[in-house]
């Protein structure tokens, strides 16, 4: 198996998640144009750009859902490039969607507790009422405690608010416990006080869980993110530190107001 | 449960048990003999409501299946009534008569079709995952069609039915209670089912797959296994049907007959199992009825169909029952159990 480390890089990093060359068009649109990044172990890295500047398409092809035209992609030290989707979760790599993604006719403590017997070895288990069955709905009922929303356990989706939906999908994801997330906007939609909440179940994961972070609101970006990678066009512009980030003239044009 | 369901639960088991004794008492014997015949028909839908109602996998060939597991029973009878090897296969094999092996056959000959024709049709979804099914179920029609040794278009009588031991399957009374017995064996096995992890991961295919597999699930090995039990309930459904018109056709096999027992299911409700069982009833019946009046009774059919489908999101049975899904309540961790999603 080969390691993630690029030549020129230091040795001493450990990388969680190593991309090269990813390409991707939807015709004339190149969503991802020879993108290259790499992710330490138990960093935040946020992912930020413009619309459209291919950011969920990235999280498409790392989770496996689009085929890239070409690229590598190297996950914990394996090239998991060919693997499907279900099989890159199962290694640990766990991903959110812009648009909320949920089993709408399921209770909070559904999702979550289907979550947790996702990540079991399988699922061939015929006789037995999952509903009664200690094992996963007492994790589930902590996922839930853990975001705020136990007290909802019992509550079907629909009837839960967006925040709260978003929050429900953050515990399910963190149910499968994950090696790396790949957060695809967790905060879209949502209000400040939410948002806040957002930052605080997420802030303690840091070191614990590596974290690919897409977010169009710079606070929590610079509030949350150890690297920052600016995309535009499918491209990485520039990867370094929030400060060198803040400070580079081309992304304070062209992102944070400046002129 | 709630008290309502618990009701109408009641009372639709009672009227099942006791129908015999019922329809004797009302002078009119031979409506065991049409019960009969809706069991047959609903044991087929509520094995198709399994992996249509629960697994959103919404097959347009369960006739195949049914129309399968009539002629295992079917071809088994002929050659022993004949006395002739099955030429088909290889070795020595005589035919049989007993339903302790016609039975459990036609589950297994069903349930591994239902593996291939799930293999391939799996691939696909949406109107595709229609289109491929009915397609195979066609070519099963057409195959028994043009298949002179066993009668070909004309079909199979069967001369002899399914022997099982201590009963009399000539005996309408006890044609019926066997009938019913696999019936509720199958309701109650489906009920585990779609209770169980497996039938989580089945429900969660229905509502939304993508989101399964990026948890990590394999969702086509599940969907599969759920084809082949339903397979495997359709053939069973087929192997009585076989024993109680005592012919076996290719017409079981049509489309129209996948299109019947998908109607069945609708009408009842989907993904509410009991559900199928009052859709059979209700298609039979209203083809019965309908039918002794006028030749176009689908015409009427087809209105009420769209009303219940319109009006009754969980079919007759939701609307009987004031909620839709075979589901239990959930327990909490602290072992109190909480009201569930779906009570409402
Ligand atoms: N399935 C698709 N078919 C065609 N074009 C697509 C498809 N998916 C994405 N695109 C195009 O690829 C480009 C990148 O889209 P993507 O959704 O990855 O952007 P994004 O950075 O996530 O934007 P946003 O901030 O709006 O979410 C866009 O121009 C988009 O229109
Ligand atoms: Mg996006």
């Amino acid at each position: 198996m080969q390691m993630g480390v690029q030549a020129g890089e230091p040795m001493m990093v450990d990388t969680i998640l190593d991309v090269t060359g990813l390409t991707k068009s939807f015709g004339a649109i190149r969503a991802s144009d020879d993108l290259t990044f790499s992710v330490a172990r138990g960093e935040i890295h946020a992912l930020i750009g413009p619309n459209g500047a291919g950011k969920s398409t990235a999280i498409g092809q790392l989770c496996g859902e689009i085929e890239p035209d070409q690229g590598r992609i190297i996950f914990n030290d394996c090239d998991i490039s060919r693997w499907p989707t279900y099989r890159r979760a199962r290694s640990g790599l766990q991903r959110s969607y812009q648009i909320t993604s949920l089993f709408p006719d399921f209770s909070a403590a559904d999702n979550i507790a289907l979550a947790v017997q996702a990540g079991r070895p399988h699922s061939f288990r015929f006789w037995q009422p999952a509903r009664h069955d200690k094992a996963l709905r007492t994790p589930a009922n902590e996922a839930l405690d853990r975001v705020g929303l136990g007290h909802k356990a019992d509550t079907k989706v629909t009837a839960l608010s967006h925040g709260e939906q978003r929050q429900l999908e953050l515990a399910m994801v963190m149910a499968t416990d994950p090696v790396m997330l790949l957060l695809d906007e967790p905060m879209a939609g949502m209000g400040q006080v939410e948002s806040q909440l957002m930052m605080e179940i997420l802030h303690p994961l840091k070191g614990d869980v590596s974290i690919l972070l897409v977010e169009h609101d710079m606070d929590v970006v610079f509030a949350l993110a150890d690297r920052i990678s600016v995309l535009d066009k499918g491209r990485v512009l520039l990867t370094g530190s929030p400060d060198e980030v803040r400070n580079d003239p081309d992304v304070r044009r062209a992102y944070l107001g400046d002129s | 449960m709630t008290q309502r369901r618990l009701m109408v639960h009641g009372i639709g088991l009672g009227i099942l048990m006791f129908l015999p004794l019922l329809a004797a008492a009302a002078g009119e014997p031979f409506l065991t003999n049409i019960a009969s015949r809706v069991l047959v028909y609903a044991l087929a839908a509520v094995s198709l409501d399994l992996i249509m109602g629960y697994g959103g996998m919404v097959s347009f060939g369960h006739g195949a299946f049914f129309g399968l597991g009539a002629y295992v029973v079917g071809i088994l009878a002929h050659h022993s009534f004949n006395g002739t090897v099955i030429g088909f296969l290889p070795g020595e094999w005589q035919g049989t008569a007993s339903a302790l092996v016609q039975w459990p056959l036609a589950i297994l000959v069903t349930g591994l079709f239902a593996v291939i024709i799930g293999a391939l049709s799996l691939r696909t979804t949406g109107v595709y995952f229609i289109m491929i099914t009915l397609a195979f179920a066609q070519m099963l029609y057409f195959f028994m069609t043009s298949l002179p040794t066993y009668g070909g278009d004309d079909g199979l009588n069967l001369w002899e039915r399914s022997q099982v031991p201590a009963v009399d399957m000539y005996d309408d009374n006890q044609f019926y209670y066997v009938t019913l017995a696999l019936l509720l064996a199958f309701l109650y096995l489906a009920h585990r089912v779609v209770n169980s992890q497996f039938g989580m991961v089945l429900k969660g295919c229905k509502q939304n797959e993508t989101r399964l597999q990026a948890l990590g699930v394999p969702t086509y090995r599940y969907k599969l296994v759920a084809f082949a039990i339903s397979g495997a309930g359709a053939g069973l459904a087929g192997a009585l049907a076989a024993n109680h018109t005592e012919f076996v056709g290719p017409g079981l096999m049509h489309w129209t007959r996948s299109g019947e027992i998908m109607i069945m299911v609708i009408l009842g409700g989907m993904g509410t199992l009991y559900g199928s069982v009052l859709g059979a009833f209700t298609l039979l019946m209203m083809e019965e009825v309908l039918s002794s009046y006028t030749e176009h009774w689908m015409l009427i059919l087809g209105p009420f169909l769209v009303i219940v489908v319109l009006y009754a999101r969980g079919g007759i049975y939701g609307w009987l029952v004031g909620d839709e899904m075979d589901e239990e309540p959930a327990e909490r961790a602290d072992g109190r159990t909480g009201g569930g999603a779906d009570d409402g």
